[in-house]
């Protein structure tokens, strides 16, 4: 097993991204954004080696990726549920469907099922208030979800 | 210095500033005080907490005096009623996130919010409390960080970021759920903390604190089968007083000797002796490296455990440059358990070694390498700070102000100029440079005052023949105005250019340790200057102000190690370093 502190080697895509992106300003955000969209999530031997490439150092990486809600600190899982608890999703029950799904999947609020299948996380707006409460299962919205409701949604993404 | 002047008013009050001076600063030359709380002179304000909030005539908000500069023709209210009402509530938010457990809190009777909690007369608690459960680091060897009770000033966060250049912690999180903490919530000890506890000294309150290790040295002094001795570093003497209410710099080493004495110790040492000691090797170790070119230049200094591990942790391919000289603390440790103890014939098992140093990083000095163990015991068993000691002064019932003059204990007590002087930024250097004179030379250096190297400017340069070579010296300190130095040599020796410095002096903190980690709190480069020429002072009257002329040291060559760099002395007074990595998860 790799440790956090072991150089890593980054993805050739993310290695040219870092080469054109190394001198401009505003370029740790942008290169965060690419580790995150090639690995799902920022990990710890990533951020190091980031660090050392760029001459940034890590807290000022953490800094930045424990700001921004975007940045994910561990790996989501297969299935990436968010419930949504902006204003109108929050008054139509949007907590309790967080609560049930909690329940259902064993594991709390940005955290991953043991199994890696599924991962849950609170939104504010979706934008689609009208169909309120909303969650969405990576890009597909469920609108005037009800909690009974849950097991199925969950049975559906299981399987496929 | 900008010599334009604007015209101001303060309460009603007319005057004249220098244009680019702030609020706050312009008020307090009309002595008006203006409370805060995030703002320290050593640091940029950067506005976080809000309580020096003032108003402009003329302007419907609120400014910050601390980041605000004053203007030609403003006219400035720093008290009505409306501003009290908005600093009060700032104070009572930032109560109701606080734990309110002053009276067990180490910073009782000296915490920034406290005082302010008292001068705003905060008699109840409007807000409901809301705190943070966040558990406490303890992990280092040297200091404490209890998130719970911090108020995100952030000034912890700006010392060790730009200061110092250490990035050990930050803000992570944002909102109510920011907190302060090494990259990733890994630990400090895990981190690139180079535990310089210049956090600790600026903190406002107990966020962030050495570890208090006063209960071991009680229950060593409290033991029949101990023998306690004690060593006293040279910025103690300068700042120790003021934890009495004496005016930074007073020199207080003999009262100091007579209060540890009083405390129970059977030896009092000092650590001049070991500063002394320091000099004879490495300023004979630069010889060997500069005349003889046995080893590699320039020759970096490394009595300063915070600068050691700093070297360890960013900059492992110039390990070869340092000096490899213990510290004087360290020195003195090693000869308390093998020179004294074969004098007074005690066995080193049963010596119990106390080290009063102005520093946090001394407590992790005394077990970072297994040199620190040369006696064959721990060399030194507890290191404590000035503000560790001044606490178990106070809880004696020891009246300080009121002790005779003492002296210490000989021979580990004896020291020159050239040893107190290592407590300041550039004394390393000037008491190395008077003896290695000596050593190139023979002749005694006629002016011993090397003005070039004093004083509080981040980088000093000198230089000085010696028997027709001249040489160059550097002197940095504060951690942050070190990189500059050091990529200076990188890159002389990448390109095989010539050397811009020969000798480097380095110490981590603001003023050399004087300004330490562990000293009392509330340091400006004001009280810095201050305690910087109590040191001066303790050297200039001295009579004997090089170390090769200390006679105790010249009885221990005679009696105990040969000559220096002798194989016995490099057995006890020389230790080795090892490349760390930044994070160890």
């Amino acid at each position: 097993m790799t440790t956090a502190t072991e150089p890593v080697k980054l993805t050739a895509g993310l290695q040219q991204f870092i080469a054109e992106w190394k001198d401009r300003p505003g370029n740790l955000i942008m290169i965060l954004h690419k580790v995150q969209e090639e690995y799902g999530y920022v990990p710890r031997p990533v951020a190091i080696q980031l660090s050392k490439e760029l001459d940034v150092p890590l807290a000022k990486i953490y800094g930045v990726i424990t700001f921004y809600h975007f940045f994910k600190l561990r790996k989501p899982g297969k299935n990436k549920i968010s419930v949504c608890l902006g204003t109108a999703c929050y008054l139509k029950g949007g907590e309790d469907l967080l609560h049930e799904l909690e329940t259902l999947l064993g594991t709390g609020v940005n955290s991953t099922t043991d199994d890696g299948i599924f991962s849950i996380e609170a939104v504010r707006c979706v934008g689609c208030c009208g169909l309120a409460p909303v969650l969405m299962v990576n890009h597909e919205v469920y609108g005037k979800v009800k909690k009974d409701q849950l097991a199925d949604i969950l049975a559906k993404h299981r399987e496929s | 210095m900008n010599a334009k002047t604007v015209s101001i008013k303060v309460n009603g009050m007319p005057f004249f500033v220098h244009e680019g001076t702030t609020v706050l600063e312009a008020a307090k030359l009309v002595n008006v005080k203006i409370p805060t709380l995030c703002y320290h002179p050593d640091l940029p304000a950067w506005a976080a907490c809000g309580i020096c909030v003032v108003k402009v005539e003329g302007s419907p908000k609120m400014f910050r005096a601390c980041s605000t500069p004053v203007e030609d023709g403003m006219s400035i209210i720093t008290h009505d009623p409306e501003i009290v009402e908005v600093r009060r509530t700032v104070i009572e938010l930032i109560l109701s996130t606080h734990p309110n457990d002053c009276l067990q809190c180490l910073r009782n009777q000296n915490c920034e919010l406290q005082r302010l909690a008292a001068e705003f007369g905060i008699r109840e608690m409007p807000f409901e409390y809301n705190i943070n459960q966040i558990a406490v680091d303890d992990s280092t060897t040297s200091l404490i960080l209890n998130p719970e009770k911090c108020v995100k000033c952030g000034r912890c966060v700006k010392v060790c970021q730009g200061m110092q250049n250490v990035w050990a912690i930050e803000f992570l999180g944002r909102g109510d759920s920011t907190r302060i903490a090494p990259a990733g919530d890994v630990l400090l000890a895990e981190s690139p903390c180079i535990k310089c506890g210049q956090c600790s000294a600026h903190c406002p309150v107990g966020a962030i604190y050495e570890k208090d290790e006063t209960q071991k040295v009680w229950k060593a002094l409290q033991d029949p089968t101990k023998h306690c001795v004690v060593q006293i570093a040279p910025a103690v003497r300068v700042a120790l007083g003021e934890a009495f209410g004496l005016e930074p710099g007073t020199l207080v080493t003999n009262k100091a000797y007579a209060a540890l004495r009083r405390l129970g110790f059977k030896g009092v040492f000092d650590t001049n002796f070991g500063a002394d000691l320091t000099i004879m090797e490495e300023g004979s170790e630069f010889v060997e490296r500069f005349v003889h070119g046995k080893g590699d230049l320039p020759l970096i200094t490394s009595c300063c455990p915070a600068w050691v591990d700093y070297l360890e942790k960013y900059y492992h391919d110039l390990i070869p440059l340092f000096s490899t000289a213990k510290s004087p603390q360290a020195m003195v440790g090693a000869l308390s358990k093998t020179y004294y103890a074969d004098k007074s014939g005690i066995d080193c098992r049963n010596i119990f070694m106390v080290s009063i140093m102005p520093c946090t990083a001394k407590k992790y000095e005394i077990v970072r390498s297994e040199s620190m163990y040369s006696s064959g015991c721990q060399d030194i068993d507890v290191s404590i700070t000035t503000r560790e000691l001044s606490r178990m002064i106070k809880s004696a019932g020891i009246d300080f102000l009121n002790l005779p003059d003492e002296d210490a204990d000989a021979p580990l007590g004896i020291y020159t100029g050239a040893g107190t002087i290592f407590g300041a930024t550039g004394g390393v250097m000037e008491a190395a440079l008077r003896t290695a004179y000596f050593l190139v030379t023979g002749q005694e250096l006629k002016n011993v005052d090397l003005e070039d190297v004093r004083g509080i400017e981040g980088i000093k340069e000198a230089r000085i023949r010696m028997a027709g070579k001249e040489v160059r010296v550097a002197v940095a300190h504060q951690m942050g105005n070190i990189e500059q130095v050091l990529d200076m040599v990188r890159e002389a020796k990448v390109k095989g250019k010539e050397l811009p410095w020969h000798f480097i002096e380095v110490m981590a903190c603001r003023g050399g340790c004087i300004g330490g980690g562990g000293q009392p709190y509330g340091a400006t480069d004001e009280i810095r200057k201050k305690r910087l020429a109590g040191i001066y002072k303790d050297d200039s009257t001295r009579k004997i102000r090089c170390s090769h002329q200390n006679p105790a040291i010249k009885q221990l060559y005679a009696e105990f190690l040969g000559k220096p760099l002798s194989h016995k002395s490099h057995e006890l007074l020389h230790t080795k370093y090892t490349p760390r990595p930044l994070y160890t998860r």
